[in-house]
């Protein structure tokens, strides 16, 4: 058996809809580096690096929704990969709290 | 004359079961690969939070702003990005049991992988000429480390993509094996969001902020 009966009955995107997913990544990562140029002509990084967060997590779920077909898959696979990331958000907070709080609170 | 559907030379042997079925209907390996792809969120995750910790120490040595060279990694960054485009249109034609374009599609990806570590490769050179190397200060430290085991994965993931398309040449890989496909095209695809990330906290916001200021 190649496959099992939730394998068949799921179904990915088409070719088409992958290389419209693949201009938009490019067209993105375009933006990112014309964002970051622009910082040598002045442009505020306060209002430029949120954006670059924001281009990088939609850019971030495109592939993982559509690329790794986490959109249309079971939901199983969705959260195993989200608590992956989610423990991954949370050692960094508790490494990033440690070590900038840390002194402020005498540890 | 027609072509032979190359399916059939390499038909599986009779009784032979791929995959075993699971109470939850799912495939065991595609469920195993997403555990370890969640394993590896961790393992990126503290590699970078290591990372942003040390980025501000550079000691006596260079400063992101001084030593990256960003318009080169974007391009390296599109050519990663691209090879998840051609990981996708690969598994598409091995569900649709195209062959021959199954087989074009792997090995653009593999070189697609093959130049961004030699891209890689090329930077590393190109830092230790400058005097910036694993030594060199807790943010050169943990630069190499991070970059370095995330350069390891897509060497791996290039050696995995070469197998399939080998096994394909030697009709080894037959279309109802596509999930395999699939599956090394997950690990692929984190390899690539893991870049995507990197790019942006690793490279543009470090030179961003640590760039003296204009005019």
């Amino acid at each position: 058996m190649a496959e099992t009966e939730y394998d068949k009955e799921h179904t990915h995107p088409g070719v088409g809809q992958y290389v419209e997913i693949g201009i938009i990544l490019g067209v993105m990562t375009l933006l990112e580096v014309i964002l970051f140029e622009s910082f040598d002509r002045g442009f505020s990084t306060q209002v430029g690096i949120p954006a670059l967060i924001v281009l990088t997590i939609l850019k971030f779920m495109l592939v993982v929704l559509w690329f790794m077909h986490l959109r249309f898959d079971h939901k199983l696979f969705r959260r195993l990969f989200f608590v992956g990331v989610a423990l991954a958000l949370l050692v960094f907070g508790i490494v990033g709290a440690n070590f900038y709080l840390g002194p402020q609170i005498g540890f | 004359m027609a072509a032979q559907p190359e399916a059939d030379m390499s038909a599986p042997l009779p009784g032979t079961d791929y995959e075993h079925s699971t109470s939850l209907g799912l495939s065991n390996n595609k469920l195993g690969m997403w555990t370890f792809i969640g394993s590896e969120c961790l393992f990126f995750g503290a590699l970078i939070s290591t990372y942003l910790i040390y980025v501000g120490r550079t000691n006596e040595g260079p400063t992101p702003a001084a030593i990256y060279d960003v318009p080169f990694t974007s391009v390296s960054t599109f050519i990663l990005l691209m090879s998840s485009l051609g990981m996708v249109l690969a598994l598409a034609a091995i569900q649709a049991g195209e062959m021959r374009k199954f087989r074009t599609w792997i090995l653009a990806t593999g070189l697609m992988g093959a130049t961004f570590l030699a891209g890689q490769f090329y930077e590393f050179t190109v830092f230790a000429a400058e005097q910036f190397n694993l030594t060199t200060s807790p943010f050169s430290s943990s630069f190499f480390v991070l970059t370095g085991f995330h350069g390891l994965h897509v060497a791996l993931g290039i050696l995995m993509l070469l197998a399939m398309w080998t096994a394909s040449m030697m009709g080894r890989l037959p279309q109802q094996l596509h999930t395999t496909v699939e599956n090394i095209g997950l690990y692929w695809h984190f390899v690539d969001i893991v870049w995507i990330i990197i790019f942006t906290v690793v490279y543009l916001i470090p030179a961003a902020t640590t760039a003296p200021a204009a005019g």
